[in-house]
């Protein structure tokens, strides 16, 4: 187990310490920088690839059908088929379009997608870059590619772009902020913002202390996990690109290469979050017996599975049920879950802060899920004009 | 060694260099939406420049606060407010010449400020790098009065939005 655990760790030494006997000190630190740069580079593709076929699979089985089964065995050369799809497509361009903002957008959007695997730890030893504020780094950079879709929206001339873009764009702030407040208490337990110090701090039990088995942890994951879907434009989130209302939602004036680099850098989103997930909440690549990176992996792919349930069983919400969700129940539950957490390092009585955290917790739920989100009716429209 | 840090000063200016240029761009596009554009890329590279300075825990929430929240809501006012196409603006009236005269008196005291003082004045604090737990030591002990203050203010300044935006039944 040792040495299948920094296999990899151990393969790049071997290959670092072979190029040494040439060449001098400092050509080896940029050609380990490279590494990982190519490393990146490649995953996030590659990625994307075998997720848009688990995805066509798993949803093709809860619909009762077989999915992709054509190219290849099982399928499993449908991505490649898809690519050179979409390579050879022709690129149109509206005659009326921002052209250089238009080719800008999703050359920009795959950049904050990218940048986000460079603070995922994937195993014992083995995260890109252990930056001090790498959740603040994660965060920070994800947040950027709300401008992205603006641009492409914008740029598109196109009236369900612009209303593509206007949703994504109230949808993604209301959901940031209880993105941002949920992992507060992690970082209060943690007392760190790196994601590798963070993965540590769960280490105890051999390898069992998560913090989602905590009663604040708990919301605090499924607050997170929520909003990290509705960040993803996700189904039942996936208002920005509804297909039955908006076309396309922001991407419909974009074609070929242009629109699988969208579909590309959503994807990456959707490993990141997952994975930023894991790493928080579920212990990230502590575990007992198996090798750390392969924990990594398998707790990802359980949530990014859960993505996939919630597509093939969830109906897309309402605008006005998206938002009543974000500012009405995620907003104060996780500014409750703070003080929560808060009072839970000072109190040391394990049985009774458990039972205090998890009462405040559930009478909070109810009160807000009962007072502030009461039946609402629309107030009727009436189109004088019309008449 | 030393290319590697040649480099890093190469890059440092040319990161400059990148920010005045779409700050001149910020100011005079004609289309609002490309003006936005340029800001972002002026507040993103002043993020790259406090990284420069190690001061991540900043440049993080630069890009946090300014790019994720404040563009998002800019642009968003640009849509609601601009025809979508076509629709230009003049950044510059007559009083440029005049602008560009007090710009000019102001570099010039700044220039004489910053050649007369003798730098760097805490030779201690060229190497600190202050993490985000001092900040917030800081902002809990020393300046507890000025933080509890700004809090108090944006909770005014929300509550008064939500004021004026409300509807009278």
């Amino acid at each position: 187990m040792e040495i299948l655990d920094s296999i990899f760790l151990n393969t790049k030494k071997i290959f670092l310490d072979l190029l040494g006997c040439w060449l001098p000190d400092w050509m080896i630190l940029l050609v380990n920088i490279g590494i990982i740069i190519g490393v990146i580079a490649v995953l996030g593709p590659v990625i994307m690839m075998y997720l848009t076929l688990l995805e066509r699979k798993i949803i093709g089985r809860m619909q009762n059908r077989i999915g992709p089964n054509r190219v290849g065995i099982f399928g499993i050369l449908q991505p490649i088929a898809d690519g050179i799809k979409m390579f050879t497509k022709e690129d149109i361009i509206p005659q009326n379009a921002d052209k250089i903002v238009h080719f800008l957008a999703p050359v920009l959007m795959v950049i904050p997608a990218l940048l986000a695997f460079a603070v995922l730890p994937f195993g014992r030893g083995m995260i890109p870059v252990n930056l001090n504020v790498g959740l603040l780094f994660f965060i920070a950079v994800s947040s950027t590619s709300t401008i992205c879709v603006f641009m492409a929206s914008w740029a598109s001339r196109n009236k369900f772009s612009i209303l593509g873009g206007m949703r994504s764009a109230a949808q993604m702030i209301s959901y940031e902020i209880p993105m941002v407040l949920s992992v507060v208490p992690v970082i209060l337990s943690a007392e760190s913002l790196s994601t590798y110090a963070i993965v540590e701090a769960q280490a105890r039990w051999s390898g069992l202390h998560w913090f989602v088995f905590t009663p604040w942890g708990l919301l605090a994951f499924i607050i997170f996990f929520l909003c990290g879907v509705a960040e993803c434009n996700r189904s039942p989130f996936d208002l920005p690109e509804a297909e039955s209302e908006i076309v396309a939602g922001f991407h419909t004036e974009y074609s070929g290469m242009k629109f699988a680099l969208f579909y590309m850098a959503e994807y990456m989103n959707t490993f990141t979050v997952s994975a930023l997930a894991a790493t928080l909440f579920l212990g990230g690549w502590e575990g007992p017996v198996l090798p750390s990176w392969l924990w990594f992996f398998i707790k990802t792919h359980a949530l990014i599975f859960v993505m996939f349930w919630f597509r093939g069983t969830l109906p897309r919400f309402r605008v006005d049920q998206l938002m009543g969700l974000a500012w009405k129940l995620f907003l104060p539950l996780t500014l409750i879950n703070i003080f929560v957490a808060g009072g839970y390092h000072l109190i040391s009585d394990r049985n009774f802060r458990v039972a205090g955290a998890s009462a405040v917790l559930l009478v909070s739920f109810l009160l807000f899920t009962v007072f502030l989100n009461r039946k609402y009716m629309p107030e009727k429209r009436r189109y004088d004009l019309v008449d | 060694m030393e290319l590697l840090n040649l480099a890093g000063i190469a890059g440092v200016y040319t990161l400059m260099l990148v920010i005045l240029i779409a700050a001149v761009a910020m100011v005079t596009l004609r289309s609002l939406f490309h003006s936005a554009l340029a800001l972002a890329a002026v507040l993103i590279g002043i993020a790259g420049i406090y990284l420069t300075l190690q001061a991540d825990f900043l440049a993080m929430i630069q890009i946090l606060i300014y790019v994720g929240a404040v563009m998002t809501l800019i642009i968003f006012a640009v849509m609601l407010t601009e025809h979508l196409s076509h629709q230009t603006v003049r950044q510059n009236n007559r009083q440029s010449p005049l602008a560009i005269a007090g710009i000019c008196a102001f570099l010039f005291c700044l220039t004489g400020v910053i050649v007369r003082t003798p730098w760097p004045l805490q030779p201690q604090n060229q190497t600190a790098t202050i993490t985000a737990m001092e900040l917030g030591k800081a902002f809990m002990g020393q300046y507890v009065f000025a933080f509890e203050l700004i809090s108090v203010f944006l909770i005014a300044a929300l509550i008064g939005a939500i004021v004026i935006a409300r509807k009278d039944k």
